[in-house]
């Protein structure tokens, strides 16, 4: 089956008969006999037959627009305007690859020179690249690079960082040699940062996120950088872009390298991806030089018409191979021009307003959850909230999912230390209903368990 | 003669008009006062201002000014640009996959879960390997997984010596890439005038420091590694391993299993090989399969199926752990699996068939064109790499100015410049979903190339003519960089900048 995608199956005999070849064996001539075998596998069927089974499948899935989902910690449910999808399945962008033919590549080039643009506004940088896979491997590439430009090999980082974050930078800095170093949270679920001066000698890089996985605004932002900084370390700022609306650009807080999540605009939750990473750096030599990944500059054409092409490429894999500065190559292009349409039809009041909802949407949420739950961190949050509960919370995610509700995100496996909590968050797609459902609900459940 | 749209499209930020905008936003919930403290509030942010019709015109003309598959033959080597089938768009854009979150109870996403689990069982059969991680998010992100693991396995055996990766001068510049992020040190060895693995070299690479040989078979001229079993041997012998980059697993699709060749560890390209689409240059996929002995080892979660339900593993205390967020490029699993569903063992088969035939196809209908020559071995399986070299060397008419000559015509250039092995290199990857026509056309052109760079050669060098803009200056964009709006203000400012 699947013949109605080979025009040429209907040509064969024609074909081989033109070049001089008997059959199709042939062509696998070279192939050592014994390999050739016949798979064990399903016979292709119809495109209704499968529209069928996959509508089958897909459907045993409930969304979060068929139950109220307090789910965030580095995946949040927001509304993308339809016209960015519209305009990302445009074939012409997503049928394409890589712009190595820059000529008849121009419209990815400059769709994401405007990525670069924006995200370069955002976090107040002036070199951003065209995609990392996912946050992840972009805090795990900066830490490599840190590690390049600094020949230091110690990276300090929050240990209220993202688990799932956490996990992934391990891996990316283990065959380089580096080590990771916690430094433990305060009172206010923020970076202690008596910890942090001690921590931070000798280090390469230190990382701060904004916000933190508690969802919270580190307020001594601007301290974290200073200690960075007085101990020649790069200071590596990981941003969700939905808060840099309210929040000062990381590059004018002092970040010599931003990395973050550009899928929060533009994508749907997709069960987790596709994602781009955001990376930017300052305008350095020394930095640009170490910096991974795809890089698109402007520049002329023959008749000295503006134009856009795959630049600085000397530091790339096809070039440099084992001495590249990442491995890199498919990136995550067309989440990038998704991200970028969103922003640009947001704009400078619509990412405000934005991050103001998200705020105050957040305060809400955290003044109603603390009549059921005791809040353990007095600070800002942003979509995010932790809120420990007097019952185990797996019997709470368990009836509330009964009633058609999923809670938050389970902490005790991760940080043992904060107990029977749980994180909880909420964006501008948050209903006052949800919320009202939620608290309603888990009252009635703790009264249950505690009966 | 093709023509491709000319738009003289400002940037994004060069359409702002205070006052517009794109999107409107619903209320907060209630309006509850927050104060972000003073020095860390928002003092300015320059994003352009735009309606919703003004956005979605600058990029439908942006999109015009692009090439895709849809647009016509896209024969880049080792890239497998073939169609991508809509019903996975359809699929992959699903409310029922775009809205559900990582983090779900396994119970409210069993069909994404039977979707990762069913995807893996198709995969262990046409690659032969026994588990498979779906989590990679592209081909190299795939590479740097299997290194690690195979770092894993060598250190949990206790041999901390073995820290050379062996690859053949023909490879990916990925591999090498690859292998020094696990922290290895490459060895690189030459191939032989056939094209292939040499196995003199090979004998003498190999020690008790190496940890594994990653090949690409077919290799990346097209040319099947005859010698796989010998190759194997002498690796396993030594103590290493063999690991398979799946980008060329096109050429032996539905016939032929890694597995059954030796190899330890593959990575297969969904975006290439299970047709969906490259977005530009991403997202793919690049899922790792193994073989028994290196299970323990993969990344965090496995998909597992107890008969009635589909969960989660993380109980995998051996693993390298994660290597990307959450379980991979999700909406691209769906996508490939909607193909693998409808193509099945049959369809499958001959997709490596008529790959095979169109490349043999345009190999012999190019063969003997002045100019062009055709190094190593004749028999090519997915695609094949030619040569410039006598047209540079006889009238200065490089592979480059070949590539950009075929934008003339509205056809995609073939890879350049690699294989590094070959100089001038023209690789060609025609793949299954070109029609004979399509194929025609595109030698065509490539003769007609021929006779004008040895009749009027300017027309080549000057190419491209057709295209959105003239041929494009890369020097000039890497001796004065400018990579964001904000840098080209400034520069623009101190009059530095005239485009």
């Amino acid at each position: 089956m699947g013949k109605h995608y080979i025009p040429n199956s209907a040509h064969k005999e024609e074909m081989l008969r033109e070049i001089g070849f008997k059959s199709i064996e042939d062509l696998f001539s070279d192939v050592p006999k014994g390999f050739v075998k016949e798979f064990n596998l399903p016979e292709g069927k119809s495109e209704y037959e499968v529209f069928l089974e996959m509508n089958e499948i897909v459907n045993k899935n409930k969304t979060v627009l068929e139950m109220p989902t307090f789910l965030g910690a580095g995946a949040y449910f927001h509304y993308v305007p339809a016209h960015v999808k519209y305009l990302i399945e445009r074939s012409e962008f997503i049928t394409s690859y890589t712009p190595y033919q820059a000529e008849i590549s121009q419209g990815m080039l400059q769709a994401l020179f405007e990525y670069q643009s924006l995200i370069g506004e955002l976090v107040g940088l002036e070199i951003v690249n065209a995609s990392m896979y996912d946050w992840g491997t972009a805090l795990g590439e900066a830490a490599r690079m840190a590690a390049r430009v600094k020949k230091k090999n110690k990276f300090v980082v929050p240990k209220h960082i993202h688990p799932e974050r956490n996990m992934v930078l391990k891996t990316f800095v283990e065959g380089a040699d580096i080590e990771i170093e916690y430094v433990k949270w305060n009172e206010k679920g923020q970076m202690d940062l008596e910890e942090l001066k001690e921590k931070a000698k000798n280090a390469a890089g230190v990382y701060v996120e904004l916000p933190n996985f508690f969802g919270i605004i580190e307020e001594q932002i601007k301290e974290i950088g200073e200690i960075a900084h007085e101990n020649d370390a790069l200071f590596v700022v990981g941003v969700d872009p939905t808060i840099l609306g309210i929040i000062e650009a990381p590059g004018s807080l002092g970040a010599d390298i931003v990395v973050g999540e550009a899928s929060f605009l533009g994508s749907a939750l997709n069960f987790g991806g596709p994602r781009a990473g955001i990376f930017a750096t300052k305008n350095e030599k020394a930095l640009i030089r170490q910096m991974p990944g795809r890089i698109i500059g402007m520049t002329r054409d023959a008749e000295g018409k503006r134009a856009f092409v795959m630049t600085l490429q000397t530091r790339e894999q096809h070039i440099r191979r084992a001495k590249a500065t990442s491995n890199i190559c498919s990136n995550e292009a067309l989440v990038a021009v998704a991200a970028a349409i969103h922003l640009a039809s947001l704009g400078p009041k619509g990412l405000k307003k934005l991050g103001e909802i998200i705020l105050k949407n957040t305060a809400y949420f955290k003044k109603r959850l603390s009549e059921v739950a005791e809040i353990p961190f007095d600070a800002i949050n942003f979509k995010d909230v932790p809120a420990t509960f007097e019952v185990p919370y797996p019997i709470i995610h368990e009836r509330l999912l009964e009633r058609g509700i999923h809670g938050g995100f389970y902490l005790k496996p991760y940080f043992p230390e904060l107990d029977e909590s749980a994180l909880l968050a909420v964006t501008e797609t948050t209903r006052r209903e949800w919320i009202d459902e939620l608290v309603k609900n888990i009252r009635e459940i703790i009264n249950e368990a505690e009966l | 003669m093709f023509r491709q749209a000319k738009w003289d499209e400002p940037l994004i930020f060069e359409l702002s008009k205070p006052g517009r905008v794109g999107f409107t936003l619903p209320e907060p919930i209630e309006d509850i006062e927050v104060q972000v403290p003073e020095d860390l509030r928002r003092k300015s942010l320059e994003l352009p201002e735009v309606s919703e019709p003004e956005v979605v015109k600058h990029y439908a003309r942006l999109s015009e000014m692009n090439y895709g598959v849809d647009s016509g033959i896209y024969p880049l080597g080792s890239c497998t640009m073939k169609y991508n089938p809509k019903i996975n768009e359809e699929f992959a854009n699903h409310p029922k996959v775009a809205f559900i979150h990582p983090y779900q109870d396994p119970r409210t996403v069993q069909g994404a879960l039977q979707i990762m689990w069913e995807l893996e069982q198709w995969l262990k059969e046409i690659t032969g390997m026994d588990r498979f991680t779906l989590q990679p998010a592209a081909g190299a992100n795939g590479e740097f997984t299997g290194v690690m693991i195979i770092r894993a396995y060598h250190l949990d055996r206790g041999e901390a010596q073995r820290n050379e990766i062996i690859v053949p001068d023909s490879a990916h510049g990925t591999n090498p890439a690859s292998a020094a992020m696990a922290g290895f040190k490459v060895i690189e060895i030459p191939s032989n005038e056939q094209g292939m693995v040499d196995l003199e070299a090979l004998e003498n690479a190999v020690s008790e420091k190496t940890a594994g040989i990653m090949l690409t078979n077919p290799n990346t001229l097209g040319i099947f590694e005859e010698d796989i079993l010998e190759i194997a041997k002498i690796v396993h012998k030594a103590g290493g391993l063999l690991y398979y980059d799946g980008a060329n697993l096109n050429g032996i699709l539905g016939k032929i299993r890694p597995g059954d060749m030796g190899f330890d560890v593959v990575h297969i390209n969904l975006h290439k090989t299970f047709s969906t689409p490259h977005g530009g240059g991403g997202p793919g996929a690049g899922p790792v399969g193994v073989k028994k002995h290196l299970m323990d080892y993969l990344p965090v979660p496995l998909v597992e199926f107890d008969g009635e339900k589909y969960y989660l593993n993380y109980d995998l205390p051996k693993s390298i752990g994660k290597v990307k967020e959450f379980y991979g490029n999700f909406a691209v699993l769906v996508r490939a699996l909607t193909y693998l569903k409808i193509m099945g063992r049959d369809g499958l088969r001959e997709v490596a068939e008529i790959a095979v035939l169109n490349a043999n196809y345009l190999t012999q209908k190019l063969k003997g064109t002045r100019g062009y020559e055709l190094p190593h071995k004749e028999l090519r399986k997915h695609e094949v790499v030619f040569s410039a070299e006598p047209m540079r060397k006889e009238m200065g008419v490089k592979a480059l100015d070949v590539a950009k000559r075929l934008l003339d015509f509205g056809l995609h250039a073939p890879t350049i410049y690699f294989p590094l092995i070959v100089h001038e290199a023209l690789m060609i990857e025609p793949t299954e979903t070109v029609s004979k026509e399509e194929l025609d056309a595109y030698v065509e052109a490539l003769k007609r190339i021929s006779e004008e760079a040895y009749t009027n050669p300017e027309i080549v060098k000057s190419a491209p003519h057709n295209t959105a803009v003239r041929r494009v200056d890369d020097v000039l964009a890497a001796k004065k960089p400018i990579i964001t709006w904000r840098m080209y203000k400034e520069l623009k400012k101190k009059g530095e900048v005239e485009y």
